[in-house]
């Protein structure tokens, strides 16, 4: 039965799911049970993963993204609420026991074993026979890229390498799961791009699904299939970039996305939305019919990679109020700080909100 | 279900084994203490009869031994001498000592790693192979049967592992804010005073303890060099000004051995973990 | 006639002569002027009672007749010719070793342990600490009661399980083990006290070692399967090797060159069993006043201790990983 090179099992496409996820620290050491001054890491989350997507976790520092992500590997225990995988419950379970796999944001390497070693571990933990460890580790390898390094120690390698060595010993188990934690932020802004793309490429061809956290909201636009947008311990709005981008839910989302973020002017008891490469000058938008009028007091522009951004305050749409636009390359109006000029946003670009709620109206 | 229940039951069962754990280990540790401490308050009848329980008072207990532990021996002085004694020997040390270890840890000279493996090697030549050329040359200076001779030789033990750990304190603190304090004007000095030692100030403590603790503990010099029961310190006043000939006042002995153990285990306690982080500093990293 | 304008003292116009620079900035001067008290100190109370300490050896002094005299190696040729001198060798040898082992692993054990989040963790941690921060003297009076030859307390527990006592028990029949008073249960006694008062140091030092390990590894190590015996041999001892040898130098150390124990349990008795290097040196050397021979003996320490050193950090420099 044993072939030459090891035919992967079909990539386990699991559904991850949490209900009613709630994590919360002790305000001061020692202290147990029900917090008084505890702190609400995860307050109230349900999420279920599709079989096989890229789900990214994107919210600022402190949102609880990264505890729901060691909520679900089992590094944490939730105060209250489920954890499922596949529709079992693993709420109890440590985490060997709930076949998944992470890669840590220091990716976590054993610093005294070679490369080989690192990828075996886990294979050696599982009890597998070393023949059989040792041809699921040469495919891995061969998979990312790394065979070449297997007799190295990670003090010996780059950022880049060592990635790939810590994405090798997770596919190895071939587990459920994937669970990504920022592992693109220790590398340099350069290889960055780069390895987000391998990543993207390296997901679709193994075809597990991955649960992968970020800040960096370009980042997560670029590789989600979907994106959950998380802040304060609370998913604010799930959905494919797209809808996340043109949809937002509420004003939160609204402004961690897109760079830079969606403009919002007070009016009444409303918060007016539009992107800043929707705000056009209103020449450029004259066939439309369906446009709203907005004069645009300019004070400052910038160039910034061939599109132009003009800073400015807009009037007679609501209050008076700074916004952005970003008049791409392809848009020549000549624009001087100082003038006035007539812009517009085509009306189907509006979005609106709630002023008191900041949830989409 | 039945997986989650069987990882519950280990996980209940493995904290019980550490709290175990934690017991026996501090029993082990602890039971002479404690037993030193119900000792102390033993009679002598009921303490010299081998039949009797020694955990239990089969007398009523009494404090007469640690009051004359108090009132009629040398202890005061003993005590006495043994805290100046330490104070100085800490207060040299620092003053010794803070500023090698600063040299050591920031100005680069390529000799500097030298200098570390240096110091490990003065502790491999110990007091007892000097005891007997320093005990000539303490006669030599007239310093023989004094105290003063103590707070003169003692800081040769204090002072190596000072330096190391706090080598290992002031590598701790970034280099940005001494050059801070220069781009504003102080001087090298200035900046060190001012804008590091302070900063370094919880590491310092915890060097002043541990100093402290190996001073009190001395035994060879201190037995070597100091006579007179009035200027001798506890390590080495007790167990020869107790003893009278055969005939031990053991009940003075167990108590003198408590008092002293337990106050500089508390503080020893308070300032663990920075010593803890300083010794990582030097020991893992240095 | 031209007027010569002096730069005013302070400008940056133009190389300023050195001797301007204070003192207090010259980076080389500095570093040797906080450096030189200590050194300087060290080596009149180090490293020339050293010097002297070799000297002895090589001389007849004596606490009557302190004039020196050159004798070559016939204080080496006295001690050698004595046997208590190599029962002291050997004992020292048999103390540290054995003690040293003891006090890495259980030193380490007791690292994990402390180092383990659990109610009354700071009273464990002031009970485990008395051992070490006690006096030795003081420590080793504690004990020298509790073996007593008479009024041993673990004799008393032994005797109430029947172990002790009566024809027929298991450790004999006599009332009292004399553990002080027996030359194999003296040594053993010596080596219980060493290891029950630097275990607690050795912990101490260990667990800095475990703090410095990065949580991220042992947590990738839970997720990888690893169970709680994997990552304790295959992560968690590898990293903490380098910091466990130093406890051991540290241990080997303060043992090798002990005196108070040995000094306060047994007084090197009975019969020598348990004299140790230090201890018969100051036998010689002070109570005997032969201070060349006193010398002569305690020499013998630094060899060793040097051997020691070098091999354990050897050790160290090749374990360490990046």
């Amino acid at each position: 039965m044993a072939s030459s090179q090891p035919t992967p099992s079909p990539p386990m496409k699991a559904v991850v799911e949490v209900k009613g996820l709630v994590k919360e620290f002790d305000g001061g050491a020692g202290r147990r049970g029900r917090g008084r001054g505890g702190v609400r890491a995860i307050d109230g989350v349900d999420l279920a993963t599709e079989e096989g997507e890229y789900l990214v976790l994107l919210g600022p520092s402190g949102c609880g993204k990264t505890t729901l992500l060691r909520t679900i590997a089992g590094l944490e225990q939730p105060t209250a609420g489920d954890v499922l995988i596949n529709g079992n419950v693993v709420t109890g379970l440590p985490p060997r026991a709930r076949k998944v796999a992470m890669v840590f944001q220091s990716y976590a390497l054993y610093p005294h074993k070679t490369v080989l070693a690192n990828i075996v571990f886990p294979l050696r933990a599982a009890g597998m026979a070393r023949p059989e460890r040792e041809r699921k580790a040469h495919w891995a390898a061969e998979l990312l890229g790394i065979e070449h390094l297997l007799g190295r120690k990670p003090r010996a390698l780059s950022g880049g390498e060592r990635q790939r060595v810590a994405l090798a010993r997770a596919l190895v188990r071939e587990p459920h799961v994937f669970l990504l934690d920022e592992p693109l932020s220790n590398l340099d802004a350069k290889l960055r791009s780069s390895a987000r793309d391998e990543l993207k490429r390296f997901q679709q061809e193994v075809g597990t699904t991955t649960i992968y956290v970020t800040h960096d909201q370009v980042e997560a636009m670029g590789l989600g299939d979907r994106i959950a947008v998380l802040s304060n311990g609370k998913v604010r709005q799930v959905g494919k970039p797209i809808e996340v981008y043109d949809d937002p839910a509420d004003t939160f989302v609204a402004t961690f996305i897109g760079s830079p973020p969606m403009n919002l002017v007070p009016r009444e008891d409303q918060l007016v939305g539009f992107r800043p490469e929707h705000l056009l000058p209103d020449a450029v938008l004259a066939g439309m019919a369906d446009r709203e009028k907005i004069p645009l007091a300019v004070d400052r522009i910038e160039y910034l990679s061939g599109d132009r951004h003009v800073y400015g305050t807009v009037t007679g749409i609501g209050k008076p109020t700074r916004v952005v636009a970003r008049l791409p390359a392809t848009v020549d109006t000549p624009i001087s700080a100082g003038e006035t000029y007539d812009f517009a946003v085509a009306r189907s670009r509006l979005r609106f909100f709630s002023a008191e709620t900041g949830l989409r109206i | 279900m039945a997986a989650v229940t069987s990882y519950r039951r280990r996980h209940v069962a493995s904290r019980i084994g550490v709290y175990l754990l934690a017991i026996l280990a501090a029993f082990l540790c602890a039971a002479p203490f404690l037993w030193s401490l119900i000792t102390a308050f033993k009679q002598n009848r009921d303490l010299y009869n081998p039949q009797n329980n020694p955990f239990l008072f089969n007398r009523p207990a009494t404090p007469d031994h640690v009051t004359y532990l108090f009132q009629n021996t040398a202890f005061n002085s003993f005590a006495w001498n043994t805290l100046w004694v330490g104070v100085l020997v800490v207060l040299v040390t620092l003053a010794l000592g803070l500023p090698a270890a600063y040299a050591l840890a920031r100005l680069d000279r390529p000799w500097a790693s030298w200098f570390g493996v240096g110091i490990f090697l003065v502790y491999l030549v110990p007091p007892s192979l000097l005891f007997l050329s320093l005990s000539r040359m303490v006669v030599a200076w007239g310093l023989q049967d004094s105290t003063w001779s103590l707070v003169l030789v003692y800081p040769t033990i204090t002072i190596p592992v000072s330096v190391w750990l706090l080598i290992g304190f002031l590598k701790a603190i970034p280099k940005d804010i001494e050059e801070q304090a220069m781009v504003d004007g102080y001087s090298r000095v200035g900046a060190f005073l001012r804008a590091v030692v302070p900063l370094a100030f919880p590491g310092i403590t915890a060097v002043i303890v541990f100093a402290f603790t190996l001073t009190a503990s001395e035994f060879i010099y201190a037995l070597s060099f100091v006579s007179p029961t009035g200027q001798k310190v506890i390590s080495t006043g007790v167990p020869t000004e107790l003893v009278r000939g055969d005939v031990f006042f053991w009940q003075s002995l167990q108590a003198a051995t408590v008092v002293v153990a337990v106050p500089i285990a508390l503080v020893f306690n308070l300032f663990l973990d920075r010593f803890i982080a300083g010794f990582t500093q030097g020991a893992v990293k240095g | 006639m031209t007027a010569v304008r002096e730069a005013p003292a302070g400008t940056a116009t133009g190389p300023q002569p050195a001797a301007r620079r204070r003192l207090a900035d010259r980076e080389g001067a500095l570093a040797w002027l906080f450096l030189m008290p200590s050194v300087v100190y060290i080596v009149v109370l180090v490293g020339v009672p050293f010097v002297l300490a070799v000297g002895f050896a090589l001389s007849d002094v004596t606490a009557g007749d302190p004039s020196y005299d050159f004798v070559g190696l016939r204080n080496f040729r006295r001690v050698f010719d004595d046997p208590v001198f190599w029962r002291s060798l050997g004992n020292t040898f048999i103390f540290t070793g054995i003690s040293m082992v003891l006090i890495v692993v259980l030193g380490k054990v007791l690292a994990n342990i402390l180092i383990a989040d659990f109610k009354g963790k700071w009273i464990v941690r002031f009970l485990v600490l008395l051992p070490w921060t006690t006096p030795v003297t003081l420590s080793s009076i504690a004990w020298l009661w509790m073996l007593d030859s008479i009024f041993s307390p673990i004799d008393w527990i032994l005797r109430q399980m029947g172990l002790l006592g009566r024809p027929g028990d298991l450790l004999g029949a006599g009332s009292n083990m004399y553990w002080l008073g027996e030359p194999g249960l003296a040594m053993a006694s010596v080596i219980t006290v060493h290891v029950w008062r630097l275990t607690p140091l050795a912990a101490v030092i260990m667990m800095a070692g475990l703090m410095a390990i990065p949580r991220d590894l042992d947590e990738a190590a839970r997720v990888d399967g690893a169970g709680y015996w994997r990552r304790m041999f295959e992560v968690t001892v590898p990293l903490v090797l380098p910091v466990a040898a130093v406890a051991a130098l540290f241990g080997t150390i303060f043992t090798f060159t002990d005196m108070a124990v040995v000094d306060v349990l047994t007084n090197g008795g009975p019969n020598n069993a348990t004299q140790v290097l230090t201890s018969w040196a100051f036998f010689r050397g002070i109570d005997g006043g032969d201070v060349g021979q006193g010398a002569a003996i305690a020499l013998f320490l630094f060899p060793v201790l040097l051997a020691a050193a070098i091999a354990i950090l050897r050790a160290v420099r090749r374990m360490e990983v990046g």
